[in-house]
């Protein structure tokens, strides 16, 4: 077996085992992930940096100072700021940035001895559910369907992420999570990642999409890993006014795999009209499986599910209006060339034009619009209070007794590049129909890989939460993960 | 509410986006599409509901008023697309 194919635990367990090293381990991922270039999933890679944090993760280990991620080769999503390494969201207006500070995230990770293979590949500043508006292009599904080459989409935004770990180019990757940008990747292509509760992971240092939604979190070939690598990444930070100064918990600790008695709720308003038969029958597989665990199961409602994404859809692009006025010319990134006579506002505005994608203009402009004078309270505030009824919604079914909700993760199998290029916006948005209201409500969410459908694409499950209960949630995912004992790999093609 | 021309002329500029005015209908046309399928807020009843402020009901930290940073300006000004004798540079903003 290829050391690059290891789950992040069977690795550190060799490491620590003194097996195999972690230089060993860095140099099978980085042949995997110049072997996997067809994938465009890693678009600035890092050998240098990777090799040297290697080297000090393997005298770490010598010296029996060996936390969990110590010497375990990651891939970083490019939303991350890291310091020296190009940082560019996926978008041209920061084509040459080079930060001089290193994210929370990434700070920390490397504080644990993890190392980075390089950036990945993800939609532009975050804004899309299928890779394909990233400035270096599409990052690619290592999944095909049956006899058919047709190039996939691996979900987004983080679609790098979950193409890399898929097709294991690395051990694991960190994402980013706005409105289901972990869940609906990782469930397009067959692993797990989980967004965690809102606060819990430090955004310092991570380019902000909509700042009261954005966590980050890992994704990973198991749960297991998905415990390990949180428990690394999570924790209090100074940096950022809304990180929870509450303690970590040992996640791996809670993985018991025992929810005998704990109560499963199962939204009806999460049947969708034109839902694929098979997206309803892995669910009620699903609910099998829990309820052969020993869980109670229940149907709930959550009335105002419905709204979730019309309230998304104004909230999101209000805040990355606001903060992506940051792109301006003036202190990173691009500036248009200007002609004879132009000024400050020419200078913004080619710029801007120059610089976002069709995507994020739209979203900046449906932002702008929906704060403009007038329109706030018909739009922003309106959506603001449907958001806390979303939240409130989900208090009662907790207050009820419910341990955590059992949901499709997306509406459909991954998805051709390209299919849908001639669609409507808000036809891909409903890509998000199943993970947004988890962000509007700042729960914690997971998708698990649970089967496949009849083409052989990877569908999965989510799992909501109780907020700060990571560690329950990992749990619940755990048991769905060994029940369902998916363990499909995608066919070699790249 | 459909957004027309002149409308989609205004947001663009007050996004500090240009757009070509040929571009202007089609972006119109975009832009009302996706509030339309915003209108569906309108049925829901929100009455005597706050506007949310934080998702994680939190008291905002404070810490000391003290100077913690500073002192880079090279690092600061690193990554200035122009950056000029420890400034950033822009074109002539006061005729």
């Amino acid at each position: 077996m290829s050391l690059n194919t290891l789950t992040i635990a069977a690795a550190r367990d060799a490491l620590r085992k003194g097996e195999t090293t972690a230089v060993e381990l860095t140099m099978a991922c980085m042949a995997a992930m110049d072997a996997g270039d067809d994938l465009n999933a890693f678009v600035h890679k890092t050998p240098d940096i990777a090799l040297a944090q290697a080297r000090a993760a393997d005298q770490r280990i010598r010296a029996g100072d060996a936390p969990a991620m110590c010497g375990i080769p990651l891939g970083i999503k490019d939303l991350f700021c890291t310091r020296g390494v190009p940082s560019q969201a996926a978008s041209n207006i920061l084509r040459g940035f080079r930060p001089e500070y290193e994210s929370t995230v990434t700070q920390q990770l490397f504080d644990a001895g993890a190392v980075m293979l390089g950036k990945l590949n993800m939609d532009e500043f975050a804004m899309g559910s299928s890779n394909e508006t990233s400035c270096y292009g599409n990052a690619v599904n290592p999944w095909r369907r049956g006899n058919d080459d047709t190039a996939l989409t691996p979900g987004g935004s983080s679609g790098g992420s979950a193409a890399a770990v898929a097709a294991d180019l690395c051990l694991g990757a960190t994402g980013t999570d706005t409105g289901g940008s972990i869940r609906q990747p990782a469930a397009f292509s067959g692993i797990v990642g989980i967004k965690p509760t809102y606060g819990r992971v430090s955004r310092w240092g991570i380019v902000a999409f909509a700042s009261s939604l954005d966590q980050a979190g890992p994704m990973t070939k198991s749960v297991r890993d998905a415990a390990i690598m949180l428990g690394a990444m999570a924790g209090h930070d100074p940096k950022d006014s809304t990180s929870a100064d509450i303690p970590v918990p040992d996640f791996e600790a809670a993985l018991t795999g025992d929810i005998r008695g704990r109560v499963i709720g199962i939204p009806r308003e999460y049947r969708m009209d034109g839902m694929p038969d098979e997206i309803e029958a892995l669910w009620q597989q699903g609910i099998a499986m829990m309820r052969d665990a020993g869980a109670v199961i229940r149907d709930i409602s959550l009335p105002h599910t419905k709204y979730a994404l019309p309230a998304y859809y104004v909230v999101a692009p209000a805040e990355a209006s606001s903060n992506l006025a940051r792109y301006d010319g003036v202190r990173y990134g691009h500036r248009a060339k200007l002609a004879q006579g132009d000024g400050i506002t020419e200078m913004y505005e080619k710029t801007r034009a120059e610089g976002f994608g069709k995507e994020v203009q739209r979203r900046v402009m449906i932002g702008t619009y929906v704060l403009s004078a007038g329109f706030y309270d018909a739009y922003y505030n309106r959506a603001r209070k449907v958001r806390a009824l979303i939240k409130r919604d989900f208090e009662t079914v907790f207050a009820e007794g419910v341990d955590a909700i059992l949901t499709p993760a997306t509406p459909s199998a991954a998805f051709g590049l390209g299919e849908m290029a001639n669609a409507d916006p808000v036809e891909m948005y409903l890509n998000d129909v199943f993970t947004v209201t988890v962000n509007l409500a700042g729960l914690p969410g997971i998708a698990v890989p649970a089967g496949l459908d009849r083409q052989g694409l990877p569908l999965g499950l989510q799992l909501i939460g109780r907020p700060w209960e990571e560690g329950d949630l990992l749990n619940h995912a755990y048991v769905l993960e060994q029940a369902a004992g998916f363990v499909h790999k995608p066919a070699k093609w790249w | 509410m459909s957004i027309d021309t002149a409308t989609a002329r205004k947001v663009a500029h007050l996004a500090r986006i240009a757009v070509r005015e040929e571009e202007l209908p089609g972006l119109a046309r975009e832009l009302s599409g996706i509030l339309s399928f915003m209108e569906q807020l309108n049925e829901v009843d929100v009455t005597g509901v706050e506007p949310m402020v934080s998702v994680t009901p939190m008291r905002l930290k404070r810490r000391a008023d003290v100077v913690t940073d500073g002192n880079m300006p090279e690092k600061i000004l690193s990554n200035a697309p122009d950056a000029r004798e420890g400034f950033f540079a822009v074109p002539k903003v006061v005729e």
